[in-house]
């Protein structure tokens, strides 16, 4: 179960170094989106993967049944797509700004941009 | 309680300068002259009170795990350095009073009185890093204070060369001074110095000699580091009076004098002061007969004065020492009188050129009065205190065994020299008579002003510190013990309770005097000629150290703009590089030498359903990474996100697959909302650097993997999650324990994640508002949609939306659901709603401005966390009502979490619609028609 996980956060995470090294600056930003996909499921994956349930207590309950899913890295994850979202849709918005003022979203074009 | 004050009061005094000066006026001047004249009567106060010479200390903690400590001591020396602070400071803050016009006044006494501040601090300070601190404020003022005239392109220069050499100065006195306080074990002045010369053999100590001489000789202007002297007289005359005569350049007379009785015994000490020293003395006084400019002669005299000063410390026998205090007391009153001289002929007459001036006693008869008793006192005459300075140098150095006659001679020709300077400044203008050319063009016509006589404050401090010279060379044998015999028990570290007359019969040293005399006046008559060969003064000058200086400043502004422009060359893709080959490197060292290939662990079985689903996220991506395309490409990414998805929701997360499936659905729409006006082609890098990037890039799939492989296995702390669970129910009220953690256990966590989504949308507005406001107006915009199953859809989607996502707030605490999925769901049913009817129709049925209800679900947030402090338990404390029915919605249980789950509820809808709208607004307009938006396709 891990080794496949463990293969897709390694593609995502090389695919998304492969497009942040792109002269297109929308590239570079679907870079980051890969990268905080990846990172996202690294910390899933490495929380610890069950084949139980989901962490929810069944009503009438008083105390969840075992095995459950982590709900920790859940939690954590949760935040960070969110998170994620937020830097993702900022970088855009940088992205969109700086190709607005050079004209062109090749970075190349961005030498001298200070 | 007088050491705090003499810190602390100025320190005020400058603080507050801006308001005295505003509030008060003209009697500006005497209210901020009350400062140091306070402190001068405490300091005489307690030299005429004390009964024994024993320092008093003050200590307060500061950083004691640093070993700083706010250490002050007040003993001989720093008494006899304090007095000349305060006394001569109280005379510069009148005379620039009347010096400076009103308007520059607060500004002035801020950087003056923070000087002072700091250069009593140096005297005082009994922490060798507390003496450092100061001692760099010294440097810091200074500077501020040599470019008070800031407009002035060459103020800043020189006042940039002050600093950075007096700086480079203070960093290698810092070393020096830290060096010598761990090989005393102690960073407490008194006792490093209190060990004597046993101290000086430790290897240590003798490391941090030369670091100590260097920070001494650049404060105080030895040569080679001089240069920086002369140049500082861009300073205002006031300050440059007050800068040569008691502080700054005698802050490293002071150090050398207070670490005597630990290095005087060297041979390195006795040899680079004395040869510092005296080069020093020799050199500052011949480049001062080449000068024209009053302040300019008065520098290199100064210079010339703390070589002598240097090389007498140097020989550090009592009398040596006694004599440099002496002599250091009278160039005190005598140098700030000449600086304040000069700014009054300046002021007076418009120009500081000495060749064209003369003839002024009888336009500034007061000025001339005390230009005179300084001279004289400068040029050592009888009974002037310059003179018993003068004697006890000639005594000393006829004591001495081996090199007394090189000092001899060394000061009787420095003293000839600074007498016929002394002339130059102090008789010359006032009573020098007219040139036949400026007798036939009439004398006063060829200054550039009026000779007049300067104002009463800037007549009070020149008279007074004149007449002071000779009231202490008169008095000298009451003062002396107090004063001087205090400090030469503290420079020597041996008792001296000698008192010091002004005659002493006839002897060698009054022979000297009179060699000296005659000597110094005979070049003063000589000085029409010395000015008819400046060019041997050019010459000099043109040699000087400050060519290397100017030199390195430029080679070193030069070669670090080359280095910046090939470190910072502005290819994105180059710091990348840099970063991540880096990076790359330091962990696959970590890598290797942990050798994790050797240690991975056999596969876990897995289903077919599983490894189908990885091949179709690994193809997506791999596709996404190569298609030139960017359509194909941001579809592809749309499909490894919802793979992804599907991968949180088979591993028991279904939490995390809504969020996910929302979240790339919105990240899809911005993105292509971004890319619509690009073209759509990506320009290709050449093929070489396609496969190093794709290489690099594998390497970090690898680590990546790796990573992700191996932590898999290691589950250390699964009784936390564990204990979550168990907590869940009976202490949260939630059944849903990913929504517990996110809304009760770690609120604080959740509350610091909706601020940053608020402040990313705010940023993303700031980015793109300035664009959209370019178009025109928003509601004239079309919007992008247009088709009638989007419109009808739309429509459709939005008040169904909107229940789903109250539905999924509502249970959320108990069932998948929650603030941060029901926000996404309501606020994808608007963005898909603007995309059909545009952003300002979709803004109509928000109500609110997207960022309203940020801040609408933050203050909510925040209510609800304060809850539970009003309940008396720290903030974000989960409160719950009593479990009640209701008809229809069944079992009721409110509490504050779900009020906080509320709150973010209302910050993601704001911040993904405040996004969304941003991006969506910047395509919208009467240009970009649908028929647009499919040709891009």
């Amino acid at each position: 179960m891990e080794l496949i996980n463990a293969i897709i956060v390694g593609f995502a995470v090389a695919t998304g170094v492969y497009c942040i090294l792109r002269r297109s600056l929308l590239r570079f930003v679907i870079g980051i989106a890969l990268i905080s996909q990846s990172i996202n499921l690294l910390v899933f994956t490495a929380g610890g993967l069950t084949k139980g349930d989901s962490p929810f207590i069944e009503y009438g309950k008083k105390t969840i049944e075992q095995p459950f899913a982590d709900p920790l890295p859940q939690a954590l994850v949760l935040t960070a797509i969110v998170i994620g979202f937020g830097l993702l849709v900022f970088t855009l918005a940088l992205a969109q700004r700086a190709i607005a003022s050079v004209g062109s979203d090749d970075i190349e074009n961005f030498r001298n941009t200070d | 309680m007088l050491l705090l004050l003499s810190i602390f009061a100025p320190l005020a005094g400058s603080m507050a300068s801006p308001l005295i000066c505003k509030g008060s006026g003209k009697a500006a001047p005497w209210l901020m002259a009350a400062i140091p004249a306070i402190i001068f009567v405490g300091f005489i106060w307690h030299l005429v009170g004390q009964t024994d010479a024993d320092p008093i200390f003050v200590s307060l903690d500061w950083v004691p795990s640093v070993n700083v400590s706010f250490d002050l001591q007040l003993d001989g020396l720093s008494l006899l350095f304090g007095i000349l602070i305060t006394s001569i400071g109280t005379f510069i803050v009148l005379y620039a009073g009347g010096y400076l016009k009103p308007k520059d006044h607060a500004k002035f006494y801020t950087y003056l009185l923070l000087f002072m501040a700091s250069m009593l601090g140096v005297v005082l300070a009994n922490n060798t890093i507390l003496l450092f601190i100061f001692w760099e404020l010294t440097s810091i003022s200074s500077y501020l204070i040599i470019g008070f005239d800031n407009e002035k392109a060459e103020s800043r220069k020189k006042a940039l060369q002050a600093l950075l050499v007096t700086g480079l100065g203070g960093i290698a006195l810092l070393a020096g001074l830290i060096l010598l306080s761990e090989a005393a074990e102690t960073y407490k002045l008194s006792e490093i110095i209190g060990m004597g010369s046993e101290l000086a053999s430790k290897p240590l100590a003798q490391f941090a000699l030369p670091l100590i001489l260097l920070g001494a000789f650049t404060k105080s202007a030895q040569f080679p580091f001089h240069f920086w002297l002369p140049n500082a007289m861009a300073a205002p005359t006031p300050a440059s009076a007050y800068l040569h005569s008691a502080t700054m350049v005698k802050a490293g007379v002071f150090l050398l004098l207070k670490l005597n009785p630990i290095y005087g015994d060297t041979a390195f000490w006795l040899v680079s002061l004395t040869a510092a020293g005296a080069i020093t003395l020799i050199y500052g006084s011949i480049r001062g007969l080449f000068q024209r400019d009053l302040k300019r002669i008065l520098a290199f005299t100064t210079m010339a004065v703390l070589g002598m000063l240097v090389m007498l410390i140097g020989q550090g026998s009592s009398m040596a020492i006694k004599s440099a205090l002496l002599f250091l007391l009278g160039h005190a009153f005598y140098k700030a009188t000449l600086f304040m001289v000069a700014g009054n002929i300046d002021h007076g007459t418009g120009t500081r050129d000495v060749r064209i001036l003369g003839g002024l006693r009888k336009a500034m008869p007061w000025t001339a009065a005390a230009a005179m008793l300084a001279a004289l006192s400068k040029g050592g005459f009888p009974p002037m205190v310059g003179f018993i300075g003068k004697e006890y140098v000639y005594k000393a150095s006829s004591t001495l065994d081996a090199l007394g006659p090189a000092i001899t001679v060394t000061a009787l020709l420095g003293n000839a020299l600074l007498l016929s300077l002394a002339f130059k400044v102090g008789i010359h203008p006032f009573w020098a008579r007219a040139t036949e050319k400026q007798e036939s063009q009439g004398w006063s016509s060829l200054l550039p002003g009026q000779p007049h006589e300067a104002n009463l404050l800037m007549l009070a401090g020149p008279v007074i510190l004149a007449f002071t010279g000779i009231a202490l060379g008169v008095t000298s044998q009451f003062w002396s013990v107090g004063l001087i015999a205090s400090s030469v028990s503290t420079a020597t570290g041996i008792e001296s309770l000698s008192k010091v007359y002004l005659w002493h019969g006839f002897n060698l040293p009054l022979l000297l005097s009179v060699i000296t005399l005659t000597l110094g006046i005979a070049i003063y008559l000589s000085r029409q000629s010395i000015w008819r060969n400046e060019s041997i003064g050019a010459y000099i000058a043109d040699r000087d150290s400050e060519k290397a200086y100017d030199f390195g400043f430029r080679k070193f502004i030069e070669s670090s703009k080359n280095l910046t422009a090939k470190i910072q060359n502005g290819s994105l893709r180059f710091y990348l590089w840099v970063i991540l080959v880096s990076g790359g490197a330091i962990i696959g060292y970590k890598v290797i030498t942990i050798g994790v290939f050797g240690s991975l662990p056999e596969p876990s079985e897995f289903r077919t359903i599983h490894l189908i689903l990885g091949i179709t996220i690994v193809s997506a991506l791999t596709y996404t990474a190569f298609t030139e395309k960017i359509l194909p490409a941001l579809a592809s990414l749309g499909f490894a996100g919802l793979g992804i998805a599907l991968l949180y929701a088979y591993f028991g997360a279904p939490d995390l697959a809504i969020t996910q499936i929302i979240v790339e659905t919105l990240s899809i729409i911005l993105i292509l909302m971004a890319a619509i006006k690009l073209p759509t082609v990506e320009k290709r890098v050449r093929k070489k650097r396609r496969i190093a990037d794709i290489a690099l890039a594998s390497i970090f799939g690898i680590f990546a993997f790796l990573l992700t492989y191996k932590s898999a296995q290691l589950q250390i702390a699964a009784t936390i999650s564990d204990q979550l669970a168990d907590w869940s129910y009976a202490l949260a009220k939630g059944r849903n324990v990913v929504n517990v953690i996110l809304v009760d256990f770690r609120a604080l966590d959740t509350f610091g994640e909706i601020i940053v989504i608020g402040i990313a949308a705010i940023g993303v507005s700031v980015c793109l508002d300035p664009l959209n406001s370019k178009a025109e107006q928003k509601s004239n915009f079309a919007p992008i949609g247009g088709s009638p199953i989007l419109n009808y859809g739309a429509k459709l989607m939005l008040p169904i939306c909107t229940v789903i996502s109250l539905a999924l707030l509502y249970r959320g605490h108990n069932e998948p659901g929650g603030g941060f999925i029901g926000g996404l769901m309501c606020a994808t049913g608007l963005i898909l709603y603007s995309l059909a009817f545009g952003t300002a129709s979709a803004l109509k049925k928000l109500k609110l401005d997207p960022i309203r209800w940020i801040a609408l679900g933050v203050l909510l947030a925040i209510f609800s966390g304060a809850l539970g402090i009003v309940s008396g338990n720290p903030f974000m404390t989960g409160i719950w009502l009593p479990i009640f029915e209701l008809p229809f919605l069944g079992t009721i249980h409110l509490g504050t979490p779900l009020l906080f789950d509320v709150g973010v509820y209302f910050v993601v809808i704001g911040f993904a619609t405040q996004c969304a709208f941003a991006f969506q607004t910047t395509i919208e307009g009467p240009k970009s028609n649908p028929l647009d938006f499919k040709k891009s396709i």
